[in-house]
């Protein structure tokens, strides 16, 4: 579903992205962490091309999405992503965020929009607070919307980029229990995250980053039970065992 | 049409006469201004309702006229009130004064408050008093933050001079205006005005935004 | 000091008139030129902030060269030298036949003029949005037409309505200017009422209590739409 060949990216002379190579497969869940700044939230976000990079392909869906004639919209509108911030639009309720691009991009009509609004809700259990603001929501209720908004497009994969680190702890687990159950229907899903716990549960295979390199890419269990550099093991003893 | 650029050589003396009294009549307001405008502030944020309300009366007064209706206030008030007639440069000053300092206290109000509490609570915590923790510690650091305002302020106070033209007062751009009408030359000496004042306001301001960078550091 | 107060000839006819005829000379040109103003400094705004270096470079360049020329040189260049640099036909249509010249010039000049000063609100409004925002919008197919209407500006928009309130203002103070070219705003007839009578005092208060009317009531007008405008459970940074 998502192929990632040999990626190069500077920010002028500084290059972030080195021959990074990996990819998704359709229903499979891959989790990418490592240390920050080893530039993997710029690699997430070359998938659906926020980012430029200068060498390299990547893929969606069989589109090259570094090529010029590209229609970049319209592959976006296919894949769903998850900001660390959330980034839903301020000024609009909750239901509007979720009916923007199902109306504009998508051309739905606002009562097809809103049905499917309502629906996504219910399914992130914010149902009351449809017609809020985003500023009234906690983060953790926030994230919900945004993965209701993302999910909203009917994606054919979905991108997180460290969707729970901007939250307060007792709020990590409301989103994380969303994701887990989507990763469970068999949404192919890319993301960018410290969690630990949810690799463990569900991903497929782990990616591991540091210094704009991918140093090790694993199957889940493989990574866990004998990461091979020492790199990963380093971070894997720092994150899991801090005090 | 035939442009004739040569006749702002010919009075070039009397166009840097003019211009000479722009600068004089910029730099003298503000700092004029500057003073005026720091006790404003100060009254402001002193905590008396009293002095706070006379300092906002003040500022929020000469904020909603316009500048032209204050010179014009100024030119008719000033002869009035000392008895005599007094030359329009001094009417000029005390109008571009007053009403410049209404704006600068606004600047140095919030300059002023820019600088964290836990400044002033480390200032008393050593013993100093209210005088000495403004002088020695708030204000220092307040004029280093407002800086580039106040000079950005004064590019536009110099812009501003340009309207004692409505008294015919001869700064620059009565000047211009003279030597305009005289030789028949609109074309060429508006442009040429024109002209001078970007060249010192862009440069001013570009000076101003480098000035910016450094203390951003 | 020695002065004859006489209040009455503010009643009288046609001074009570001048006066009249004065606010809403400055109410016309304010209001026309602002509306220059709001047009012009958006678009001028948002090019500043597109991707393409072009627009920028454009803009960026409108914002430099009229803020950095006094209004009343501009007001001169508009009114004494663009007819002249016209091509023939065009210079000879607005000297002969162009409508009331000095108030269309007037509102022209300065509302091309407070158009940059609006430009620099904008442009620091939408600056005042996170980048994520953008991405959001980008990742979810908005093209950057759709994504401007519907993301940044309704939340720039409402960023800005305190500066731009300021700049309305400033344009009522500003419209004074117009009297350099023959505007009998309110300005204007305050000093001739003066000339006319030598009661200063009274024409130029009359004059201030105007403009300080006009200040209050805009201020209050804005502090309405603030308040419509306002998002629940958003604080804007910065500002």
């Amino acid at each position: 579903m998502i192929e990632i060949r040999d990626i190069d990216k500077w920010y002028g002379t500084t290059q972030v992205l080195r021959a990074c190579s990996t990819s998704v497969a359709k229903g499979e869940v891959v989790v990418v962490c490592g240390p920050s700044g080893s530039g993997k939230s710029t690699l997430i976000k070359c998938v659906n091309g926020l980012e430029p990079f200068q060498n390299g392909e990547i893929t969606v869906d069989g589109v090259p999405v570094g090529d010029r004639g590209t229609n970049l919209s319209k592959l976006r509108a296919r894949i769903g992503m998850v900001f660390q911030n959330f980034e839903l639009y301020p000024h609009m309720t909750v239901t509007a965020n979720i009916c923007l691009a199902q109306e504009k991009v998508l051309g739905r009509s606002k009562a097809e929009a809103e049905a499917k609004a309502a629906g996504l809700l219910s399914r992130v259990g914010l149902s009351e607070h449809a017609r809020k603001h985003p500023g009234q929501l906690s983060g953790g209720q926030q994230q919900r919307v945004a993965i209701a908004r993302a999910l909203a497009m009917d994606p054919i994969a979905m991108l997180f980029d460290e969707p729970t680190s901007a939250l307060d702890p007792e709020m990590i687990n409301e989103v994380l229990e969303v994701m887990v159950e989507l990763a469970q229907e068999g949404m192919t899903m890319m993301v960018v995250t410290h969690e630990m716990g949810f690799a463990r549960k569900v991903a497929d295979r782990v990616v591991f980053m540091d210094k704009g390199e991918i140093v090790e890419d694993a199957e889940k269990d493989a990574f866990f039970g004998t990461p091979r550099s020492d790199r990963a093991q380093q971070f894997l003893s720092k994150i899991l065992h801090h005090i | 049409m035939a442009f004739d650029f040569g006749v702002i050589f010919d009075s070039l003396p009397f166009l840097a006469e003019g211009l000479a009294l722009s600068f004089l009549l910029t730099l003298l307001a503000a700092a004029g201004g500057i003073v005026l405008a720091v006790i404003l502030a100060l009254m402001r944020l002193s905590g008396y309702t009293a002095l706070a309300l006379i300092s906002a009366a003040y500022v929020n007064f000469f904020r909603s006229m316009p500048l032209i209706l204050v010179i014009f206030w100024f030119f008719f008030l000033v002869p009035l009130l000392i008895g005599r007639p007094v030359g329009g440069f001094y009417s000029a000053l005390i109008a571009f004064t007053l009403f410049e300092a209404a704006y600068y206290s606004e600047i140095i109000r919030a300059g002023i408050q820019s600088v964290s509490r836990g400044q002033v609570a480390a200032g008393y915590a050593t013993g100093l008093t209210y005088g000495q923790t403004m002088r020695f510690i708030v204000l220092p650091q307040a004029f280093r933050n407002m800086t580039p305002v106040l000079l950005t302020q004064g590019i536009v106070l110099f812009q501003d001079t340009s309207l004692v033209f409505v008294v015919a007062l001869r700064d620059f751009m009565t000047a211009t205006t003279i030597v305009a009408r005289n030789e028949g030359r609109l074309i060429e000496m508006y442009l040429f005005a024109a002209a001078v004042y970007f060249v010192i306001c862009f440069s001013g301001s570009l000076y101003v935004r480098r000035l910016q960078g450094k203390f951003a550091r | 000091m020695q002065y004859n107060w006489n209040w009455g000839v503010l009643l009288q006819e046609p001074y009570l008139g001048w006066l009249i005829s004065g606010v809403g000379w400055t109410i016309a040109v304010a209001s026309a030129a602002w509306v220059i103003a709001f047009t012009l400094g958006s678009v001028v705004g948002v090019a500043r902030t597109l991707p393409n270096r072009w627009a920028r470079g454009v803009a960026t360049a409108y914002v430099e060269l009229l803020r950095n020329v006094p209004l009343l040189v501009q007001l001169f260049i508009w009114y004494f030298v663009v007819p002249e640099l016209l091509p023939d036909d065009w210079g000879r249509w607005v000297k002969r036949d162009l409508p009331l010249p000095e108030y269309t010039t007037a509102v022209i000049g300065l509302g091309f003029y407070t158009a940059s000063r609006v430009a620099e609100q904008v442009r620091s409004g939408i600056e005042s949005i996170s980048r994520g925002q953008s991405m959001a919008g980008y990742a979810s197919g908005l093209t950057t037409l759709q994504l401007y209407r519907y993301v940044l500006l309704p939340v720039a928009f409402r960023v800005i309505v305190p500066p731009l309130t300021s700049e309305f203002l400033t344009i009522f103070k500003n419209s004074s200017l117009a009297l350099t070219i023959g505007v009998l705003e309110l300005t204007a007839q305050s000093r001739q009422i003066t000339e006319y009578t030598f009661q200063g005092f009274e024409a130029f208060t009359a004059a201030t209590v105007m403009y300080v009317v006009i200040t209050l009531t805009v201020t209050a007008g804005m502090s309405l739409v603030e308040r419509r405008a306002r998002i629940p459970g958003f604080i804007a940074k910065g500002g």
